[in-house]
């Protein structure tokens, strides 16, 4: 993979191999927090942040530390460990720099933890031996192509709420056939650019 | 070695991570000492930040009405933040109409104190106190009322009005919770405070004051309350309540029969059946005193196998609209009951010519 430009992982990342329409990863938050555009917006840019990083920091630990020592087989617990303490910082960093997105975002953000998108970087990062400016570009862009996502249905949800919805579509149901039928429109990216 | 390196090697990221958290922690969530300025520089206090504007100013023995013990979900401990508190959160816009957003006022359990704070809170909230007491005695009323009295140890006497409440502190198991009950007692016994509480199936509160026993001791916080009775003897005083709306009309009948001894009052009081009916041999003693007082109830549900009832029966608005008669008198009415019967009581009253300044109600 040591030949693919960052670029090109960054851009894929957002549209053909979109974490969320491509992969279904990061469901439960996507479903839940997708009713407002700027609460959406917020968490997206709590999971950017978080992707980025944590894809960073599993990164060092994983080539320089696990692989040295043969403990490959530790990487998920690891990962998680390193997720959850850094989603642990974000929120002591939203509280205490925008109160109103820490109460909007409310429950949420400690879920981040468990959203397995953010897992799902990391470990692809690992399965498609990425390199280190590659990895972050596929940590950056799979956080952007996850908020990419929840915004676009956000607007979908807001406007909804002014239109007939038949009653047992309602809520979550409507929001998973939009999903599909988000993720079926992504794949008209799909001839752009291809990894694997 | 081989089991151990895996272990060591987590362990050591494990300890890596927490230290990274422990600094962290250090430098975002400590915010120093922010000091809370009260009324413009009546009171500055110090504190320490990071805690709410309610559990800072509880600490420093300023007793802000809370229901809920601090989970934003009751509404009570609005104040005015002049300075400081931040944009309004989205867990207090339920609680605040536009124009109380617009003049500042938040929910102080809400308010997180990160800087220096300048806050307006009323006179009367400074002058609330913490109260420990013991139960004096406990009187079970009906089936599910009961009025616990308590003497009051430190401080010893209590100034009230009638129509002001106090907050019982109970245990939960979040910790300790206040829970709003009306004072039953006249604002003339300084010494007690009775109250009159009836039982909710799993309430915090009321389960609690209903397990109170003689000897009990207990603590509250009080007086609450911005109702002040009109002073002119010459107005008259309805009262009108249902259900477990008792306490503060008898506190407001009491006090106004020992203060003007023959000042018009009226008591309209609507119970379900025989059973649930208290008080009433108290109220008759009273009008034997006070030959201008009429006491009124009514059974909403009465079933002749009750027992005899010399009263009557129907809705308590039946019994308002027949009794009191439309006249060029100047009333005060007070009522205190049922959302429905509040609606329903407030309709006649407003045939009969009452202000709608001249009616005072509590709703729950």
């Amino acid at each position: 993979m040591a030949e693919v430009s960052p670029l090109v992982i960054l851009v894929a990342a957002i549209f053909t191999n979109n974490i969320l329409l491509a992969n279904f990863l990061g469901m439960c938050s996507f479903l839940a927090v997708s009713k407002r555009i700027d609460t959406a917006a917020g968490l997206g840019a709590a999971v950017i942040f978080v992707t980025t990083f944590t894809t960073a920091i599993n990164y060092g630990i994983y080539h320089h530390v696990l692989v040295p020592m043969g403990l490959t087989f530790l990487s998920y617990i690891i990962f998680i460990t390193v997720i959850a303490a850094f989603v642990q910082f974000v929120e002591m960093f939203v509280e205490r720099f925008s109160p109103v997105l820490y109460h909007a975002l409310g429950i949420f953000l400690p879920l981040i933890t468990v959203n397995c998108a953010i897992l799902g970087v990391s470990l692809f990062m690992i399965i498609r031996n990425y390199t280190f400016m590659q990895s972050i570009a596929f940590g950056f862009g799979g956080g952007v192509g996850w908020t990419l996502a929840i915004i676009l249905i956000a607007g979908l949800r807001q406007k909804m709420r002014y239109s007939i919805v038949p009653v047992p579509f309602r809520g979550v149901a409507i929001a998973m056939v939009i999903t599909g039928v988000m993720a079926m429109t992504f794949m008209g990216f799909a001839g752009m650019v291809t990894i694997q | 070695m081989i089991f151990f390196l895996p272990i060591l090697v987590f362990a050591g990221i494990l300890v890596a991570l927490a230290v990274v958290l422990t600094v962290a922690e250090r430098l975002l969530v400590n915010y120093g000492i922010c000091k809370i300025d009260i009324n413009a520089g009546d009171r500055v206090l110090e504190i320490e930040g990071g805690q709410t504007l309610l559990s800072a100013l509880i600490e420093s023995k300023i007793f802000i009405p809370s229901g809920c013990g601090g989970r934003g979900s009751c509404g009570y401990c609005t104040i005015t933040v002049v300075s400081g508190g931040g944009a309004v959160l989205p867990t207090e816009t339920p609680f605040l109409t536009r124009s109380q957003v617009r003049s500042g006022v938040r929910l102080a359990c809400q308010v997180k104190v990160r800087e220096d704070l300048a806050v307006r809170i009323p006179e009367e909230l400074l002058n609330v106190q913490l109260f420990t007491a013991t139960v004096e005695n406990v009187r079970r009323l009906t089936h599910d009322m009961v009025e616990t009295r308590f003497e009051l140890k430190e401080p010893a006497e209590i100034e009230q009005r009638p129509g002001q409440y106090v907050q019982l502190q109970a245990p939960s198991p979040e910790g300790p919770v206040f829970r709003a009950y009306s004072i039953s007692s006249p604002a003339y016994a300084t010494g007690i405070v009775e109250l009159v509480v009836r039982l909710v199936p799993g309430g915090i509160g009321s389960t609690y004051a209903h397990s109170l026993k003689e000897g009990d001791p207990i603590a509250l916080t009080g007086p609450y309350g911005e109702f002040r009775l009109s002073e002119d003897p010459d107005v008259e005083i309805v009262c009108i309540g249902g259900g477990s709306g008792m306490a503060p009309l008898k506190n407001i009948l009491f006090s106004v029969c020992e203060r003007w001894p023959n000042r018009k009052c009226w008591l309209f009081f609507g119970c379900r059946s025989a059973r649930d009916v208290f008080y009433l041999d108290e109220f008759r003693e009273l009008a034997k005193k006070n030959p201008n007082f009429r006491v009124i109830y009514a059974l909403s549900d009465h079933d002749p196998w009750d027992g005899e009832w010399d009263g009557e029966t129907g809705f308590i608005h039946v019994s308002v609209d027949k009794h009191l008669e439309a006249g060029d008198v100047k009333r005060h009415a007070f009522l205190c009951g049922p959302p429905p019967m509040i609606e329903a009581v407030m309709k006649v009253l407003d045939e009969k010519g009452f202000e709608e300044d001249d009616i005072f109600y509590d709703k729950f």
